[in-house]
């Protein structure tokens, strides 16, 4: 599995619960269509250091970074080539 | 005075000023003014009269901003529901009011779809959004139309009006123990009283630039937009408190002069530790209410933002805001939430009803004053259970249903509600409407929700639930049910299996050692 899938399937299982109603697009924005909550970027970001071995600093919270999958991947892949794991 | 003409008189005075930044949108006071005039003359073409209800379905936005405004000017009541609520919840709501009208996204029609075709009273929908191809079909004859087209049409100019300050401005729904929500009715009168005494003790200033993260659905969030126009400042509006880092960058950027937050908030931003390196030189408020926050979030906050001064602060949909305490007690005092705010009196009560007045004893907090409402709509018994007699015969008073105690100089201090309604993130969340929820998917048998102690959340959502005989849900599976019928903030977060539930002597599921 590739990164894109990882975060396909850790969105997918703990914040849609499967539940098929809510198709997700690559681009969309996890914001504006509502599919993770206030205290659900904590378990984003808890996920990304455990599962992919990166340190998220405070001001890497931005929208820019994480709020969709292709975001997300595209972080992820700088911050792992970059070395910055721990 | 009404309350859309705080919006007008600021626009004469400083028409140029932005009164709103959305992203990178930024709008004058002319321009919401002016596109809330066009929306009023648009509602009125529909059909829309005064007194009648409609609809803001909108995440936070400056249409909903103009929505709002554009309904009072319309002589109307508006009516902003939570953006995350779910397609059954938000026919309730549409039909509990008999709304004629509608504003809501494109992107949310599916969840609008089901209250369009059911709800009778409803007779037009406006759509922000870009229209795609037969994106809007109905099953009855709705009037749909695009939110650019409708506005095009009308001028810009005042509507007539007829609204005087005891006519309803709005109604909020909040959750009750019934678990059915219940519309909270609110005159121009009590709002302008509420907003009034707010900036009054917040020394709200025509500088103030206020960083809005709060839905427009809970009052918190929504004043701060009301109050914004009658002093005369500027609102930075986001759509939630998704990002952390974004509202730093917010607080920087836009030189946020005060900050609005609850316990949730609070602890999500004394989890980022480079923080304390920053300077935050322009905030000089942050408000807390809705739920206490911890002392050493307090202390924390402070350390954080040293140049802020912090309000705690305690109020309830029924009347908006009840207290606060002066920044200057918090050192003596960090567990009070302070006094009653201007133009208003409160007290607290006895089982018999007389007011208290020993320091420390136990007491129900009783509310009297022009910002308390005035009444549930349409339901005159649950009214009569908070509104009662008070101490002259021609005025009822707010029993707010939470218990206080008060030391000897009249500080208030929370000791508990007098009823079983969880507060998580500050939202309130009735046990009864999440186990409703649960009772419709097939398999469960019994369900018991309470609320538990979350250093993030306030009180985490907790669900014991008992399964039919030969059926296997996993926690996932009822969570995923939860999501699909309920707010975000409403889902339970941890499920708990047993075998049965105890009950009382009445046969009701006891909560006892749960």
């Amino acid at each position: 599995m590739d990164i894109k899938q990882k975060i396909r399937k850790f969105i997918q299982n703990n914040f849609l619960f499967g539940t098929c109603e809510q198709e997700f697009d690559d681009d969309d924005s996890f914001m504006e269509n509502g599919i993770i909550d206030s205290t659900g970027v904590l378990e984003l970001v808890s996920f990304v250091e455990e599962r992919f071995g990166v340190e998220v600093q405070d001001d890497e919270l931005i929208p820019d970074n994480l709020d969709s999958v292709n975001k997300l991947t595209e972080y992820i892949t700088r911050k792992i080539g970059a070395g910055s794991s721990r | 005075m009404l309350v859309h003409e705080f919006l007008e008189t600021t626009t004469g005075k400083h028409p140029d000023k932005i009164a709103i930044v959305a992203g990178a949108r930024r709008l004058t006071y002319r321009e919401i003014d002016g596109d809330a005039n066009r929306l009023a003359h648009a509602l009125a073409r529909t059909g829309v009269r005064k007194g009648d209800r409609v609809i803001v379905f909108l995440d936070n936005s400056p249409e909903a901003v103009v929505s709002i405004f554009g309904i009072l000017k319309a002589d109307a009541v508006f009516i902003v529901v939570n953006p995350t609520t779910k397609a059954e919840k938000l026919a309730y709501i549409v039909d509990n009011c008999h709304a004629c009208a509608l504003i809501t996204h494109r992107n949310k029609w599916n969840i609008v779809q089901e209250t369009v075709s059911s709800v009778q009273s409803l007779a037009s929908v406006i759509l922000p959004g870009e229209k795609k191809e037969d994106d809007t079909r109905t099953s009855r004859p709705v009037r749909t139309v695009g939110w650019n087209d409708s506005l095009d049409e009308c001028p810009a100019s005042p509507p007539p009006r007829t609204a005087i300050d005891i006519d309803l401005a709005a109604l909020i729904y909040t959750s009750g123990t019934t678990g059915n929500p219940k519309g909270v009715m609110l005159t121009h009168r009590n709002m302008v009283s509420a907003s009034t005494s707010i900036t009054t003790y917040l020394e709200n200033v025509e500088s103030d630039i206020i960083l809005d993260v709060l839905p427009l659905s809970f009052d918190y969030g929504l004043y701060q937009v009301i109050m914004s126009a009658q002093f005369g400042g500027t609102v930075v509006l986001e759509k939630s408190f998704l990002y952390p880092y974004t509202v730093i960058q917010l607080l920087k950027r836009e030189c946020v002069t005060g900050l609005p937050i609850v316990p949730t908030i609070a602890a999500i931003l004394l989890q980022m530790t480079d923080l304390k390196n920053d300077r935050f030189e322009h905030l000089r408020y942050i408000t807390n209410t809705a739920a206490a926050l911890p002392v050493n979030h307090i202390r924390g906050l402070q350390e954080t933002f040293p140049k802020a001064k912090f309000y705690s602060m305690y109020g309830l949909t029924e009347c908006k805001r009840v207290s606060y305490l002066p920044p200057e007690e918090l050192e003596r005092r960090p567990k009070s939430i302070g006094k009653g705010m201007p133009n208003e009196q409160v007290y607290l009560v006895d089982e018999q009803g007389r007011t208290i007045t020993e320091p420390g004893v136990v007491g129900e907090l009783v509310v009297r004053g022009a910002n308390v409402m005035k009444g549930y709509w349409e339901l005159p018994d649950e009214t009569d259970r908070m509104l009662r007699p008070g101490p002259f015969p021609w005025e009822k008073v707010l029993h707010t249903g939470d218990l206080f105690t008060m030391d000897a100089e009249g500080f208030l201090y929370f000791v508990s509600r007098k009823d079983d309604i969880i507060k998580s993130r500050g939202e309130k969340v009735s046990p009864r409407e999440v186990e409703n929820a649960l009772y419709e998917l097939p398999g469960i048998a019994e369900a018991a929700v309470v609320g538990i102690p979350d250093s993030l959340l306030g009180e985490a959502i907790k669900a014991y639930v008992v399964l039919q005989q030969g059926v296997t849900l996993t926690d996932d599976d009822i969570i995923a049910h939860c999501k699909s019928r309920l707010e975000d903030f409403m889902v339970p977060k941890i499920i708990e299996f047993r075998a049965s539930l105890r009950k009382t002597s009445s046969g009701k599921i006891s909560k006892l050692g749960l």
